[in-house]
C-alpha cells in the first residue's frame, strides 16, 4: 500500500493494555499516514477507546510504544502531546462560556488574546455555529454542542484529532448530517483523523482507511471497498455487512471444492497457499438467479422476504443456507417459497477466509 | 410534573380519582403536621426571646417585651461566649474543609494503595458517639497539658478533627458525579494538572466546598459536648446555655437562639433562591 | 485521570496526608490512650496506675447494665420512631415537591440552626406541667390528674426523635429523589398496584438512604446524655449521663474510660451486623 516514504502520523508498536486480568488491547502495531480520516471499527469492549485513551495519554500503556511524528510520545502527559480529543460525552466545560470553551486550549499555549479571538471565531465558523459565543454549553442542544466540541479540538491545529464515537448522543438524521460535515472539515482543515465506532455504516462512509479490531487485537486493515470485497477473516466478513461462508476444500490452482462436490473457481492467487479446508465467502447481492456465470449452486427457496428496494431469499443448498439479495428493478420476478433456484456468481466476487476464525 | 402525570394515570372512574386523590391528601395533611412539629420548639424560642420572666427562669410566659433585645449582651460572659464560639467556627471550618477537599480528592481522583483503610478512617469518627470522641480527646490532652494547655487550641483541635469528615464526604459525593473527561479534556487542551485543577475542577466543585465550609460551621458552633469535654475554662455559647441552664435561663439565650436561627435560615432561603432562579435560566 | 508518570504515584499521599495526619493524632490516638486509661486503677487522690485492671469492664457492667441497656433501647425506639415519622415526609417532598423541594429541605433542617441545648430546653418548656401539652392530655384523659410528662423516659425519646430527625430524614430524602420515576412508572406497567410498586421498588431504591439514616441517628443517640439531663431524671439516666459525670465531677478516668470503649463496642459489632445485612457498599460510600 503506503510506499515506505510515507510520513506517519502516529506509529503504534506493540501496544498492550491490561487492566488487572482484562487485556483490553493485545499488542496491536499500525501506522496511521498523515491526512487521512481512519476509522477504528469494532464491536463493543474490543479495545477501541483504550487505544484511543492510550494516543490521547489518558491512559498509561502497558507495553509497547506510540509515536507521533516519530517521537515516542508514551511517557508524556496529554498536555504535552500533538493530539487532541473530542470526547464522546463532548465534555465541554458546564462553567465556562462557548467561547471560553474554545479558547482553553488556545490559553494554556499562550497565545495573544486578538489571536485567540481570531482563531475562536474561525473555528465557530468552520463548524457553523458562529454567533453562539457567549453561551453557556448547556444553553445549546446535542448536535450544536458536538460541533462545539469539535471546534474546541480544531482550533489548536493539533498534528492528530481522536473522535470517540462522537456521533454516538445524535439521532440518525443529525448523524448523517454529521458524517458528511465532518469529512467535509476534515478536508478543509487536512489534519489526520482517527474516528472510533462500532457503526460499519459510519466507517464506511467517512473514513479512507479502515481497520476492524476484534478482542483487543487487529483483524484487517484497508480502505473501505479492500475490507468489503477481500475480507481475509470471517469475523471482518460478518462485520461488514453480510456475507455467505461456506465450507470448501482446496482442490487445485484457485480452485475449491464445496461440501456437496461442486467447485468454484476463485480469483487468481485468492489462495495465497493456503490448503485443506478453508472457507470461501460471497456477498448476498453478488449472486444471480439463473445459469450464467462460472460458479454455481442450486436449492430450494425457504424464505423470501421483499424489502422495497430489493428481495431477500434464504435458499437451501447442499453447502449450506445461501442469501441472496435480487434488485427489484424490474416489477414481477418473484420467487416463492418452495421453488427450485439454481444461483450463480463470477470468481471475482469470492473470496476467502481462514476456516474456524471467530465465527459469527 | 409527576403530580400531573400520577392522577392522569390512575383515572379509570371518578371514585377511584377521588380515592387517589384523598390518598394524595393525607400525604400532603400529615407532612404539612410534621412540619409544624419541626417548627414547634423553634416556634417557642423565638416566642420566648420576648419573654419578661419574673423570675430567674424563662419556662412561662409572663409578658411581651423589646428589653431582651436591646439587651442582647446584658448578661456577663455571654458576648464573650458568641464570640469564641464564631471564632472557632470560622477557624475549624475553613481549615477542616480544606483538609477535607484534599482527601476527596484523593479518594476520588486516584488509584493507590491503603483506600480502604483511608476510607474507614473517615468512617470512624463519623460512627464514634461524640461523647467517646470528647473523653478520649480530653485524656491525651491530660497528658499534654504541659505544652498545650486546655483551652482554645484543644477546641479548636477537636472541631477540626470532627468536621474533617463531614467535609470529606460532602466533597466526595460532588467529586463522584462530577464527568471525569471533564478533567481529560483540560489537559487534552494543554492545561497541566495545576491548571486544571484551577480552571476545571475547583470551579466545579466550588459549590460543595462551600456546602462543607457552612455544614463544618453549623456543626462546630453547635457543638456541645466535645467542646464541653475539651474547653477547661474557656466558655463557648452552648456551653454558656448548659451552664445556664442549672441556675438561670435568661431570654438572652432565646434572642440569640433567634439571632443564629435568622441569619442561618435567611442564607439558605437565599441560596435556593439563588438556585432555582439558575435552574430557570438553564 | 491516572497517574501517568511514575513519580506521580506520591500525589494522592500528598493530598491525604494533613487530614489522615489530624485524623491519626486526634482520633486514632487519643483512642489509645483512652484504651491505656481503662486498664488503670486507683484513685483521684492517689494518682491513677497502669495495671491491666480489665475488672473496670466487667465492673462497669455489673454496675451500669441498667443505664447501658436503657441507652439502646432509648436510641432504638428513637430511630425506629424517627424513621416512621420521617420517610412518608421525606417521599412527600421527594415525589411531590416539585419546584418547593429545595425549600421544604431547608424547614427539614431548620431545627439544626438553633443550638441543640437551645432547641432542647424549649422542649422542656412545651413539655412542662404547666405547658399546653401536659394540659391537652388531662383534658381529653391520656394523662392520668397528676401524671406529667417532664422527667419520664416518654419525654426523653421524643427529645431524641426529634433532636436527630433531620440525620433521618436528609439520606431518607436524597435516596428517594435520586429513584428513576420511570422504575415506578414500569412496575405499574407491569401489573404492579400502587402498593406492590412501592413494597418492590420504590422502599428497596431507598434502602441507601435508611441504612445512612438509622446509623446517623442511632449512633449519636446511643451516647447522648442532653436530653436524658434536661428532660429526664435520674432514672432515666442513660449511659451518657454516667460517663460524663464520672469524667467530668468524679474524675473516675478508667471507669468513665472502660464504659466509653464498651459503648463504642457495642455500636461497632451492630454497625458490623448490619453491615453484614445490607451489604458494606452503603455504609461507606
Ligand atoms: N478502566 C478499566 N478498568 C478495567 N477494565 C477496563 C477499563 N476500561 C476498559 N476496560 C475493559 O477493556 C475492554 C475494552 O474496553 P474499551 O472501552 O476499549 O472498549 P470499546 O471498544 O471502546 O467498546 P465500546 O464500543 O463499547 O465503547 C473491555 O472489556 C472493558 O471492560
Ligand atoms: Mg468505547
Amino acid at each position: 500500500m503506503a510506499p515506505a516514504t510515507a510520513e506517519y502520523d502516529i506509529r503504534l508498536i506493540g501496544l498492550t493494555k491490561r487492566f488487572d486480568d482484562v487485556v483490553a488491547v493485545d499488542g496491536i502495531s499500525l501506522d496511521i499516514d498523515r491526512g487521512h480520516f481512519f476509522a477504528l471499527l469494532g464491536p463493543s469492549g474490543c479495545g477501541k477507546t483504550t487505544t484511543l485513551r492510550m494516543i490521547g495519554g489518558f491512559e498509561e500503556p502497558t507495553e509497547g510504544r506510540i509515536e507521533l511524528g516519530g517521537v515516542d510520545v508514551a511517557p508524556l502527559p496529554p498536555y504535552k502531546r500533538d493530539v487532541n480529543t473530542v470526547f464522546q460525552s463532548y465534555a465541554l466545560f458546564p462553567h465556562l462560556s462557548i467561547f471560553e470553551n474554545v479558547a482553553f486550549g488556545l490559553r494554556r499555549r499562550g497565545v495573544k488574546a486578538g489571536e485567540v479571538r481570531r482563531r475562536v471565531v474561525e473555528s465557530l465558523d468552520l463548524v457553523g455555529l458562529a454567533g453562539l459565543e457567549k453561551r453557556k454549553p448547556r444553553q445549546l442542544s446535542g448536535g450544536q454542542q458536538q460541533r462545539i466540541a469539535l471546534a474546541r479540538a480544531l482550533v489548536n491545529r493539533p498534528r492528530v484529532l481522536l473522535l470517540d464515537e462522537p456521533l454516538g448522543a445524535l439521532d440518525l438524521k443529525l448523524r448523517k448530517e454529521m458524517q458528511l460535515e465532518l469529512k467535509r472539515i476534515q478536508h478543509e482543515v487536512g489534519i489526520t483523523f482517527v474516528h472510533v465506532t462500532h457503526d460499519q455504516e459510519e466507517a464506511m462512509t467517512m473514513a479512507d482507511r479502515i481497520v476492524i479490531m476484534n478482542g483487543g487485537h487487529i483483524e484487517q486493515l484497508g480502505t473501505p471497498s479492500e475490507l468489503y470485497e477481500r475480507p481475509r477473516t470471517a469475523f471482518v466478513a460478518g462485520f461488514l455487512g453480510a456475507s455467505n461462508l461456506l465450507e470448501a476444500t482446496v482442490s487445485g490452482d484457485d480452485r475449491v471444492t464445496l461440501a456437496e462436490g461442486s467447485v468454484v473457481q476463485l480469483p487468481h492467487g485468492m489462495l495465497a497457499g493456503r490448503t485443506g479446508t478453508v472457507q470461501i465467502g460471497v456477498r448476498p447481492e453478488k449472486l444471480r438467479i439463473g445459469e450464467g456465470d462460472t460458479n454455481s449452486l442450486s436449492g430450494i427457496v425457504t424464505e423470501s422476504a421483499y424489502i422495497g428496494v430489493s428481495t431477500q431469499y434464504i435458499v437451501d443448498t447442499p453447502a449450506g443456507p445461501v442469501t441472496v439479495y435480487v434488485q427489484n428493478d424490474r416489477t414481477g420476478g418473484q420467487v416463492a417459497a418452495g421453488e427450485r433456484l439454481t444461483l450463480s456468481w463470477s470468481p471475482e466476487s469470492t473470496f476467502v477466509v481462514d476456516a474456524q476464525e471467530g465465527t459469527l | 410534573m409527576t403530580s400531573v402525570a400520577v392522577p392522569l394515570r390512575s383515572r379509570r372512574g371518578t371514585l377511584a380519582a377521588a380515592v387517589a386523590f384523598a390518598r394524595r391528601h393525607v400525604l400532603t395533611v400529615y407532612s404539612l403536621l410534621f412540619f409544624a412539629y419541626l417548627m414547634l420548639p423553634i416556634g417557642v424560642v423565638i416566642a420566648f426571646s420576648f419573654n419578661d420572666p419574673k423570675g430567674r427562669f424563662n419556662y412561662t410566659w409572663q409578658g411581651f417585651t423589646w428589653k431582651n433585645w436591646e439587651q442582647w449582651n446584658a448578661i456577663p460572659d455571654l458576648q464573650s461566649a458568641i464570640q469564641l464560639s464564631l471564632l472557632i467556627a470560622l477557624i475549624a471550618s475553613i481549615v477542616a474543609t480544606l483538609l477535607g477537599t484534599l482527601v476527596a480528592l484523593a479518594l476520588v481522583r486516584y488509584g493507590f494503595r491503603g483506600r480502604a483503610a483511608t476510607n474507614l478512617l473517615v468512617f470512624l469518627p463519623l460512627s464514634t458517639p461524640e461523647i467517646v470522641l470528647g473523653a478520649s480527646l480530653l485524656t491525651l490532652f491530660l497528658n499534654l497539658t504541659s505544652v498545650l494547655p486546655i483551652g482554645f487550641w484543644t477546641i479548636l483541635i477537636a472541631h477540626i478533627m470532627f468536621c474533617i469528615s463531614f467535609a470529606v464526604v460532602t466533597v466526595k459525593a460532588r467529586l463522584i458525579g462530577f464527568d471525569r473527561h471533564l478533567e481529560e479534556a483540560a489537559m487534552d487542551l494543554g492545561a497541566n494538572e495545576l491548571t486544571t485543577f484551577t480552571k476545571v475542577t475547583l470551579p466545579l466543585i466550588a459549590p460543595a466546598i462551600l456546602a462543607a465550609l457552612l455544614l463544618c460551621f453549623a456543626i462546630s458552633i453547635d457543638d456541645f459536648v466535645v467542646t464541653y469535654f475539651n474547653a477547661g475554662n474557656r466558655v463557648t455559647f452552648p456551653i454558656f446555655v448548659w451552664g445556664a441552664a442549672r441556675v438561670a435561663t435568661p431570654p438572652q439565650i432565646n434572642v440569640i437562639g433567634t439571632a443564629i436561627f435568622v441569619v442561618a435560615v435567611t442564607l439558605m432561603l437565599a441560596n435556593v433562591v439563588f438556585q432555582n432562579r439558575r435552574a430557570k435560566q438553564a | 485521570m491516572r497517574v501517568f508518570h511514575r513519580k506521580r504515584w506520591l500525589t494522592p499521599y500528598l493530598l491525604l496526608a494533613p487530614g489522615m495526619l489530624w485524623l491519626a493524632l486526634f482520633f486514632l490516638v487519643p483512642l489509645g490512650f483512652l484504651f491505656y486509661q481503662s486498664l488503670e486503677s486507683g484513685n483521684i487522690d492517689f494518682g491513677y496506675a497502669f495495671t491491666w485492671a480489665w475488672g473496670n469492664y466487667s465492673s462497669a457492667i455489673r454496675s451500669y447494665r441498667g443505664q447501658f441497656e436503657r441507652s439502646f433501647e432509648y436510641a432504638g425506639i428513637a430511630t425506629v420512631v424517627a424513621f416512621l415519622v420521617s420517610y412518608p415526609v421525606a417521599y412527600w417532598i421527594a415525589f411531590r415537591g416539585g419546584r418547593w423541594k429545595n425549600l421544604l429541605l431547608l424547614f427539614i433542617v431548620a431545627p439544626f440552626f438553633v443550638t441543640y441545648l437551645i432547641r432542647t430546653l424549649a422542649w422542656e418548656t412545651i413539655l412542662s406541667d404547666n405547658g399546653f401539652v401536659v394540659r391537652i392530655l388531662h383534658d381529653i384523659g391520656v394523662l392520668s390528674p397528676g401524671g406529667r410528662l417532664l422527667a419520664t423516659g416518654t419525654a426523653v425519646v421524643a427529645g431524641i426523635t426529634y433532636n436527630f430527625l433531620p440525620f433521618m430524614a436528609l439520606p431518607l430524602y436524597v435516596s428517594l429523589e435520586q429513584i428513576d420515576q420511570r422504575l415506578i412508572e414500569a412496575a405499574e406497567d407491569l401489573y404492579a398496584s400502587r402498593w406492590a410498586a412501592f413494597i418492590r421498588v420504590t422502599f428497596p431504591l431507598s434502602l441507601p438512604g435508611v441504612v445512612a439514616g438509622t446509623l446517623l441517628t442511632f449512633i449519636p443517640a446511643a451516647g447522648d446524655f442532653i436530653n436524658a439531663e434536661l428532660l429526664g431524671s435520674p432514672t432515666n439516666h442513660m449511659i451518657g449521663n454516667v460517663i460524663e459525670s464520672k469524667y467530668k465531677e468524679l474524675l473516675d478516668y478508667p471507669a468513665a474510660a472502660s464504659m466509653s470503649f464498651i459503648l463504642m463496642a457495642i455500636i461497632l459489632a451492630m454497625i458490623l451486623l448490619y453491615a453484614r445485612a445490607v451489604g458494606t457498599e452503603q455504609l461507606t460510600g
